[in-house]
């Protein structure tokens, strides 16, 4: 391993806080010239805060920022961590949709002006494209906005690399191979490696741990807002790194197999969906006071698939068949959950609010009645429900969006991957709770992330592309089988 | 006895819609001393009797703003005029036919209702340009039905809409009761909290199982059968319809919406506001002709004042 | 060949021209006199001002903003143009510079307070009256004389007894049309205001200032607003407060006949003025049709309603 020869950058004791949850808890963190960083941690780390800190799109509210031997803290903002050499590719892509793939570099490139510009900005990028990429097919006067979701993934990388007047120093990549193929995947991470041979630096953040212990150097490991570990990349192996995140899986797993194994088949068939973008292909089905994973890497058909059961339920399709009543459980709080202007008792009556109306009036005493019982049973944080929900952590608004769906009439409750950014004493309090739950007849249909989640399944399902790939039982259940489906190849293809 | 008044007081001035009824005030008060106390009360009883009309769009458009962003019903004006015209004409002066009139208001406003939900749902036309164009076809309708339309509206009416008791405007004070009626609706039927909840996050409230579609509908609807009843109302109050006794509830219904503290970002709404910034708008013309103000400062002053209190407002918060 | 001519991406880039030929097409059966320079110069001559105007809509489009108060703008700057520019040249191109930085300060305000566009446009549509009215309070005034020259020009090249150049609106839209065009499509910051429609945050991240860009294109408005004012009176002569009211459906309705979306940043300059000649020759086509001056309003609103649905219609088939 290539030592560092001068730090580009360094963070010291850098904090971030929203509201009530603390991003970032006092970070250190020091980037050499000619290495790749590792960077891992569950959703909620802070691994994201962290990266937006370093690319300036973020005021940390305490902390110091240096760069080539400067303290740059108070000026630290886009433009000049571009002068610096700093740039970064965010996790929701950041390219104009309207715009050309020639134009969108133009807009990364304030230099990139005057006669014959177009010209210059559509060979840079394509240029680079073919370096990373070789056999893209992607051309210079593409609308963006027409392109696959991994070909824009692809643009957005590819013009991060690209080099006008400004230096390239330090490229940050946030769970870059997410929409790409393996094969492109590939590409990407050989093409980090070639540059860390020109002594030049790149930040990986990643869910896949294979790609962190395969190409980088070192691996800086987070939790909670703080990082826990930091150590080259060749003293972790899979086992340590999982328990460096701090993962539960043991405890868990005990817990789990204490529930009674239900045979599948047993009990009525609830939901019986086919994924709409294939025909033919593998379907899903869930049984009464079934828990039925639905597992894969993020994005790849999981959301949508809870999405089409949710229109199911009030709309029956063909190929989509929903037997009671459905409540969904957000992961995304802000843009899927929350009423941010609404008390927290109102934010978990809503769904109910149906059965609290008497005459054509809704019943004061009865809200009052279901806010406060689910104050209880789920053990939400707070002096009165009836104070804003933001004045709730993000644990605890979780909490009450599962009181919305848990107190609702519904049967059948979708959760979309609600646990990202839950502490774990929270999870586990939610976890002891669906599982009562289901033994009272409800059926869950559970998209997460984590691999620890699965474990409380019945039944698990593996998308890639949209398409259900394969279905293990929970006996059959290893992370491996299911890494393994995530990333097998297209064979026909 | 001093410390529960400040904290009273202090309370009131957390309260959104407090400043449009202080404005009120301020201005009356202004006008009454520029003209040495003169017509104070007479003031009061005018400006009952028009923001009245002002109040009764004002919470159909109030309606439409609180479910979300984008949200506003441009078509009010045409409306009016339509409404009007064709209660005006079907009427014709006759007692009688009054019930006639009032369901040919409610079907008017049905009608425009649905058609501007179609336009929204349907074609997928931003409600902003939907109620714009379906204006211009309304209007065109109540231009070819109503020209040369002089029909006395009848005398009922005529005297229900001009009544006073004590100088107090008997419309007035069922439209007080109207406001505390939509004020229930608001925040206590299932369909006041759909309201408000797609306001704050339409998507999220799909999420959680109301029914966004039937609820947007029903509001678009319920503006424009306001609309329609304050045609009916209007023609009766002026002594006939005309086809631009709309035109100045265009600005006015949002205006008193916005000054009246309910939030442009959609999911926050303010009744008692509205009433407060009905009168305030009325008063403040009020003022600024008796100061002797022509046509034109009239119109600057109307405009930038709804400009400044909007930059008091402000728009959407951003989340975090 | 015949896949790409079916593909909903050629049938959307090729609406607006065709709906200008099929209704050129239109006008000439109905009206084959009209198949002649002096009636093309005739039925085009109000194109110029309504081009500019619809190009003015169109900035504020790009950035996701709509501008209600344009038509009560160009009617400003038409009376000034009337008055002030022809008796105090000096102090006439003064105001109208005033005029065009009020514009750009709406840009920063709507931006530094997060305002939707259409209640602070909506308030200055009464300031801008109200200003015209100060100005000019009766109709009258005078066009400068070179303001009239300049609109009057008629280049004539006879070749075998035909005029070979084509009427000046013709020649003045191309211009606009090739101007804007190369401004905002071809140069290199053009493509950061588009972006900044497409995708505000990140061209917040890539380090641009959105401050300057709503600026720029508030202050575009205001500019091509004046222009169009100045161009109308160059064809009446004289102006009024209320002489481009309907400015504002107009410049709405071209941008979208013209293939502009409402929010997105995708527009087309070139599309605008199709879209703007479209509305004028709409405007003479309903005379000739004989239709009652009634209906030209709602015509309007019809034609605009008529293309978004089609468009839906266009989009609908693509999704399936």
């Amino acid at each position: 391993m290539q030592t560092a020869n001068g730090k580009i950058v360094s963070l010291e004791g850098v904090a971030k806080s929203f509201g009530a949850v603390r991003a970032l808890a006092g970070v250190d963190l020091a980037v050499g010239a000619g290495e790749c960083l590792g960077r891992v941690g569950h959703n909620g780390a802070g691994k994201s805060t962290l990266m937006h800190a370093l690319a300036g799109t973020l005021v940390p509210d305490e902390g110091k920022i240096v760069a080539s031997g400067e303290d740059r803290t108070a000026s630290y903002n886009v433009t000049l961590a571009h002068q610096l050499g700093i740039r970064c590719v965010f996790q929701e892509l950041s390219l104009c949709p309207n715009l050309t793939v020639a134009e969108n570099a133009r807009i990364f490139h304030p230099n990139l002006k005057g006669w014959g510009w177009r010209r210059r900005a559509g060979s840079m990028i394509i240029g680079k494209l073919d370096e990373i990429f070789p056999g893209h097919g992607i051309a210079d006067d593409d609308v963006v906005g027409d392109l696959s979701i991994g070909k824009r993934q692809m643009v957005e990388i590819a013009r991060a690399f690209t080099v006008t007047d400004e230096p390239l120093h330090l490229v940050i990549l946030d769970e870059p191979t997410s929409s790409l193929d393996s094969v492109t995947a590939g590409q990407l991470l050989n093409f980090v490696r070639k540059l860390v041979t020109e002594n030049r630096s790149c930040i990986l953040i990643s869910h896949l741990l294979g790609e962190i212990l395969d190409y980088c150097d070192r691996v800086v490991v987070m939790r909670d807002g703080e990082v826990v570990a930091e150590r080259p990349a060749g003293d972790f192996d899979r086992d340590s790194l999982v328990a460096a995140m701090g993962d539960v899986t043991d405890e868990q797993k005990i817990e789990a197999h204490e529930r009674i194994e239900k045979k599948r088949g047993e009990m009525p068939v609830v939901i019986r969906a086919r994924p709409q973008t294939s025909d033919g292909a593998q379907e899903l089905v869930a049984h009464k006071g079934e828990i039925v994973g639905l597992a894969g890497l993020a994005g790849h058909g999981q959301t949508r698939m809870l999405l089409q059961i949710y229109a199911a339920a009030a709309k029956r399709t063909t190929d989509t068949e929903v037997d009671g009543p459905v409540a969904l459980v957000a992961g995304d709080r802000q843009t899927d959950g929350i009423f941010h202007l609404w008390s927290i008792g109102e934010n978990v009556n809503v769904r109910s609010l149906r059965n609290m109306v008497r005459g054509l009036l809704i019943e004061p005493a009865r809200e009052d009645a279901l806010a406060n019982e689910w104050k209880d049973r789920i053990k939400i944080k707070t002096p009165n429900m009836a104070n804003n929900i933001l004045s709730l952590s993000g644990g605890n608004q979780q909490k009450a969006l599962f009181a919305r769906a848990l107190g609702s009439d519904a049967e059948i409750v979708l959760m979309d991957d609600p646990m990202r950014g839950v502490d774990v004493g929270t999870k586990l309090e939610v976890y002891d709770l669906i599982r009562q739950e289901a033994e009272g007849g409800r059926t869950f249909l559970w998209y997460t992330t984590e691999m620890d989640e699965l474990s409380n399944c019945d039944h698990i399902y593996v998308f890639r592309n949209g398409r259900i790939v394969a279905e293990l039982s929970r006996n059959e259940l290893t992370e491996e089988k299911v890494l393994q489906s995530s990333f097998e190849e297209a064979a026909a293809s | 006895m001093n410390g529960g008044l400040a904290a009273t007081l202090k309370k009131l001035g957390e309260k959104p819609w407090i400043w449009s009824y202080v404005g009120t005030i301020l201005v009356w008060l202004a006008t009454v001393s520029f003209t040495m106390g003169q017509g104070g009360a007479s003031i009061i009883t005018a400006a009952l009797s028009f923001a009245t009309f002002t109040v009764i769009v004002g919470i159909g458009q109030m309606f439409v703003i609180t479910a979300g962003p984008g949200n506003v019903d441009l078509s009010i004006p045409a409306t009016i005029a339509l409404s009007g015209a064709i209660c005006m004409k079907v009427m014709d002066g006759s007692n009688a036919m009054l019930p006639v009139g009032m369901l040919i208001a409610l079907g008017t406003g049905l009608a425009v209702g649905t058609f501007n939900y179609m336009l929204i749902r349907v074609l997928r036309i931003p409600p902003i340009i939907a109620t714009l164009s379906a204006s211009f076809l309304i209007l065109s309708t109540a231009i070819a039905y109503g020209r040369g339309l002089k029909i006395k509206p009848p005398p009922l009416l005529a005297e229900f809409t001009t009544m006073k008791v004590m100088g107090v405007p008997l419309l007035a004070v069922f439209i007080v009761g109207f406001a505390v009626l939509a004020s229930i609706v608001l925040n206590r039927t299932l369909y006041g909290r759909s309201v408000l909840a797609i306001g704050q996050n339409m998507r999220a409230a799909w999420l959680a199982g109301i029914n966004v579609e039937r609820t947007r509908y029903a509001t678009y609807t319920l503006s424009a059968v306001l609309a329609g009843f304050c045609g009916l109302l209007l023609a009766g109050f002026s002594g006939g319809a005309s086809l631009d006794m709309g035109s100045e509830y265009l600005l006015a219904s949002i205006a008193v919406v916005v000054i009246g503290g309910t939030s442009v970002a959609g999911g926050k709404s303010n009744i008692p506001g509205i009433w407060g910034a009905s009168l305030f708008m009325f008063l403040l013309v009020t003022m600024l002709n008796t100061f002797g103000a022509s046509a034109g400062i009239r119109l600057i002053m109307t405009g930038l004042i709804i400009v400044a209190v909007i930059t008091i407002a402000g728009g959407d918060k951003p989340q975090r | 060949m015949r896949n790409y001519l079916l593909s909903p991406k050629f049938l959307r880039s090729a609406l607006p021209g065709a709906s200008l030929v099929i209704l050129l097409m239109a006008i000439f059966y109905t009206q084959p006199r009209a198949m002649s320079y002096f009636g093309l110069n005739l039925m085009l001559q109000y194109t110029v001002p309504i081009a500019l105007a619809t190009i003015a809509q169109m900035f504020i489009l790009t950035v996701n903003d709509l501008d209600l108060s344009i038509g009560p703008f160009v009617g400003l700057t038409a009376c000034i143009g009337a008055t002030l520019l022809n008796t105090d040249p000096v102090f006439g191109v003064l105001a109208l510079l005033a005029c065009i930085a009020v514009y750009a300060g709406l840009g920063a305000l709507i931006h530094w307070r997060n305002l939707p566009s259409i209640v602070v446009t909506l308030g200055m549509s009464f300031v801008w009256l109200g200003v015209a009215v100060l100005i000019l309070p009766t109709p009258g005034g005078t066009a400068p004389a070179w303001i009239k020259a300049v609109m009057g020009f008629k280049p004539t090249l006879q070749l075998f007894g035909y005029n070979v150049i084509p009427p000046f609106p013709i020649i003045a839209a191309a211009v606009i049309a090739v101007v804007v065009h190369i401004g905002l499509m071809r140069s290199s910051y053009g493509v950061v205001l588009r972006g900044a429609g497409g995708n505000p945050r990140a061209i917040a991240r890539a380090g641009w200032s959105m401050l300057k860009i709503k600026v720029t294109m508030f202050a575009l408005a205001g500019l091509f607003g004046v222009l169009a004012g100045l161009s109308l009176i160059g064809l009446t002569s004289a102006a009024d407060a209320h002489i481009a009211d309907r400015y504002t459906l107009y410049s709405i309705a071209g941008v979208i006949l013209g293939g502009g979306e409402f929010v997105g940043g995708r527009v087309s300059p070139t599309g605008a003025v199709i879209g703007a000649m479209t509305l004028t020759l709409a405007g003479s086509f309903l005379i000739f049709l004989r239709i009652s001056p009634d209906w030209q309003v709602g015509a309007q609103g019809a034609i605009l309603i008529l293309v978004l649905a089609l468009r839906a219609l266009i989009n609908w088939r693509e999704a399936r």
